[in-house]
């Protein structure tokens, strides 16, 4: 029975962390342009042609 | 006061900003580029803009067709060394008015939620499980399954608080509208289960539906979120083509400067200069000079109308010539396009009346489940059990009946129908236009640019040798005349690169003139070129080299090349197809002939149009519109569903169902298949969330389902109606290409 008293906190705050994840990915844009990102993956030109 | 363009400092809407560092300075420029297809297509258009001057960052998103472009410092915000990159890239772009950028970050609201209620839902079912596999097998001690019951209670309820605010307020705000939508029993259900399951909780009771209350939410949600993906879809679509809309123009001040300012800032009475190829941004008159003007906007027609001195220009028309000079006349409300936009609001209200699948679905549904829930609760205390029972049982049958398939059932048929659409090259703009479209039985073509190509194209160019077509090019290259575009294509198609003349001449509303070899060189009307134009107004351009006898060039609108084809497709599919066309007898007659339509009208002005549509809805028919003219616009508008080509007028798109692209027309009987396989299969997920329904109610109103019976009944029903929706996508359609 002691083993639940660490399984379950570790459940738990894998799964927050996968949630915490899940957020940052959504607030930085990654799915604002699916179908780019695809092609772009595809894009061996490491040079971008103005460097920010 | 002129309110300068371009000065949108906008959170960018893609949000990938936020990860790239943007110059704080510079300014944030945002266009619709139409023509992006690929990652090739990506690449072009982002080099094409970095390589302009001034320009630090460019973005292309290709989910939306949008460019985002920041500039270095404040430049002037003069967009055309952008346009006219991309236009060299060979992709057709417009800017965007500030208006398009609006897109707020709700977008990601109901994502996170579904994020939550997703994380919460599978930890509870992870607690769940261990209680329900304890029950069956050893005993689990009644401590720990409280305990277990806590910790789901401890996830559960913020989940449903935050989850579920998007349900809860419309609910409330469906009640104080004295009217039930789906969201009240679904509210009912999440809140009286949540509650419920708390207060057993208390109690150390067996039943609780933590996690029946959360996983509803998250299968619920899914459907919300690809409802809302749709929506913005189609509304940004429509945002695209609005865009389009010439939102800065050219005045002159009263000093002889000139100055670019927002289009809805002039007033009548300004003079305004407009650029050969712009479109002319209000009603205005020609303060003097001649010019050539693509009136295809108005009246659908390819060839361009000639303009003198103090003759109208309509807002919305191409200035095919020279940059002229004009007053403005009408602005905004006023002009014949926003007339033109009201005869189509009027037309779209009779519209207005179609309730969508899901909401008649939704009308019979609510009651009905209300009925059932207290109907239990009375059954139960009738039969002598107490409160308490009783309540349980009545929460139980809302659990069942929570209508999680059903709202998931229209919106996930929808979403992957629109995708399959999507890749053969449909937009579907309007939510509920694919419903419409399935249950179509006439189809009405207009001809000018729908079944034929809509641009001029030389005929029988095999009649003129190499030389006298290259000398034509030469001249017409410094043209955006559609009929020196034909000359330049016939020269392309043949495999000729045409070098331009030197020091072309343009003569407003005459033709293009140059000096060659000690030779005057003229391209354009029979008077320009002091030709005979003989009989018959067959549209011609006429080419003199000095004093030689002119040789004339014929021009001709074509059929598109699938256009036969696919009317005798779909009178096979059993559908009526009529022609209504604004252009001359003879030459409607003769497109009508080679598509094998018998019924057309030829001379037909747009109210005729829509009287004819009203007429045949009247004779319960219901009609799809086919056009691209703005003449068409309030036809689109009247058909119980209209589709449009990507080249039709940015009014006649935006009041469209459909927008299909490319140069055949195919696509429309893909569409018609797609709409109808999409309505079978919303009305199969209809039956299977039925079918579930009718298997546990009884059950759910006798007392005996368990909150493991719930959260099974629940999750199959969801991911059946799911799966119909996702082989929709894929599978062979009988009717489609």
């Amino acid at each position: 029975m002691t083993a639940l008293a660490w399984l379950i906190p570790a459940a738990l705050s894998l799964g927050a962390l996968g949630l915490t994840g899940f957020l940052w990915t959504l607030r930085s844009g990654q799915y604002d342009d699916l179908e780019g990102a695809a092609w772009r993956a595809l894009d061996d030109d490491p040079a971008d042609p103005k460097p920010r | 006061m002129a309110r300068t363009l371009n000065v949108v400092p906008f959170p960018a809407p893609t949000k990938s900003a936020a990860s790239r560092p943007v110059p704080v300075r510079g300014r944030t420029l945002l266009f619709r580029v139409d023509n992006m297809h690929c990652g090739g297509c990506l690449r072009t258009v982002e080099q094409a803009l970095a390589a302009v001057p001034g320009v630090a960052s460019a973005r292309a998103n290709l989910s939306t067709r949008r460019v985002t472009v920041v500039t270095e410092g404040s430049n002037p915000g003069n967009t055309e060394p952008l346009l006219d990159a991309l236009r060299k890239a060979g992709y057709a772009a417009a800017e965007l008015g500030d208006d398009g950028l609006a897109d707020g970050p709700s977008d990601h609201e109901l994502v996170k939620r579904l994020a939550v209620a997703g994380f919460a839902s599978a930890n509870i079912m992870l607690l769940s499980v261990a209680v329900w596999a304890g029950r069956s097998g050893q005993e689990m001690d009644p401590s720990l399954q409280t305990l277990m019951h806590w910790l789901s209670a401890l996830i559960a309820v913020p989940a449903v608080a935050y989850a579920g605010t998007p349900f809860f307020s419309s609910a409330i705000a469906s009640l104080r509208a004295r009217s039930i939508n789906m969201d009240v029993p679904i509210s009912l259900g999440v809140v009286l289960a949540t509650g419920m399951s708390l207060y057993q909780t208390m109690q150390s009771s067996e039943q609780v539906y933590f996690d029946a209350a959360v996983s509803l939410l998250f299968f619920l949600l899914i459907g919300r979120v690809l409802d809302q993906r749709m929506r913005r879809q189609a509304t940004s679509a429509a945002e695209n083509l609005l865009g389009l809309v010439s939102p800065a123009t050219t005045i002159i001040n009263p000093d002889g400067t000139s100055q670019r300012v927002a289009t809805r800032t002039v007033t009548p009475g300004m003079r305004l200069l407009i650029a050969a190829g712009e479109r002319v941004p209000v009603d205005a008159r020609l303060a003097h000079g001649a010019a050539e003007v693509d009136e295809s906007l108005i009246s659908g027609e390819t060839v361009p109308r000639k303009v003198s001195e103090g003759e109208p220009l309509y807002c919305g028309t191409v200035n095919l010539t020279g940059p002229v000079e004009a007053i403005a006349t009408a602005c905004e409300d006023n002009t014949l396009l926003a007339e033109i936009g009201r005869l189509m609001q009027a037309a779209e209200q009779a519209r207005g009346h179609y309730v969508r699948l899901a909401d008649r679905a939704a009308r019979l549904y609510a009651p009905a489940v209300h009925i059932l829930g207290l109907v239990t609760y009375i059954g139960w205390i009738w039969t002598g059990h107490g409160w308490q029972p009783a309540l349980t049982a009545a929460i139980a049958v809302l659990i069942i009946t929570c209508p999680c398939a059903l709202a998931l059932a229209v919106p996930a048929v929808q979403v992957a129908a629109v995708g399959r659409l999507f890749k053969h090259g449909v937009i579907v703009k309007v939510p509920d236009g694919l419903e419409r479209l399935a249950e179509v039985n006439t189809v009405i073509f207009d001809k000018t640019g729908t079944l034929t190509v809509g641009e001029p194209r030389l005929e029988d160019p095999a009649s003129h040798d190499d030389a006298t077509l290259l000398l034509a090019a030469s001249l017409a290259a410094a043209s955006r005349h559609p009929y020196s575009r034909a000359v330049m294509r016939a020269c392309a198609d043949r495999g000729l690169t045409a070098v331009p003349a030197q020091e072309v001449e343009e003569i407003s509303g005459s033709g293009l003139r140059a000096v060659a070899g000690g030779q005057t060189i003229k391209l354009g009307s029979a008077a320009f070129c002091g030709a005979d134009a003989g009989a018959g107004a067959r549209p011609t351009l006429w080419l003199r080299r000095g004093s030689d006898t002119p040789v004339a060039f014929h021009f001709h609108d074509p059929l598109r090349a699938d256009a036969a084809d696919v009317s005798r497709r779909l009178r096979g599919l059993g559908y009526e197809v009529e022609l209504l066309s604004g252009d001359r007898t003879a030459i409607v007659e003769e497109a009508a002939r080679a598509c094998g339509i018998d019924r057309w009208e030829a001379e037909v002005r747009p109210d005729r149009k829509v009287a004819r549509i009203e007429e045949l809805a009247r004779a319960g028919r219901k009609v799809l519109m086919v056009g691209d003219g703005l003449n068409d616009a309030p036809a689109l508008a009247a058909g119980h569903a209209s589709m449009a080509p990507a080249s039709a007028t940015d009014i006649t798109q935006t009041s469209a169902d459909a927008v299909f692209q490319g140069a055949r027309l195919a696509p429309l009987i893909e569409t018609l298949a797609v709409a109808k396989a999409a309505r079978r299969a919303a009305e199969a997920n209809f039956a299977i969330a039925i079918a579930y329904n009718i298997a546990f109610v009884p059950l759910a109103m006798m007392g005996v389902v368990t909150p493991l019976i719930a959260a099974i009944a629940m999750s199959a029903s969801s991911i059946s109606v799911t799966a119909n929706a996702i082989w929709l996508g894929h599978r062979r359609l009988k009717d489609a290409s």
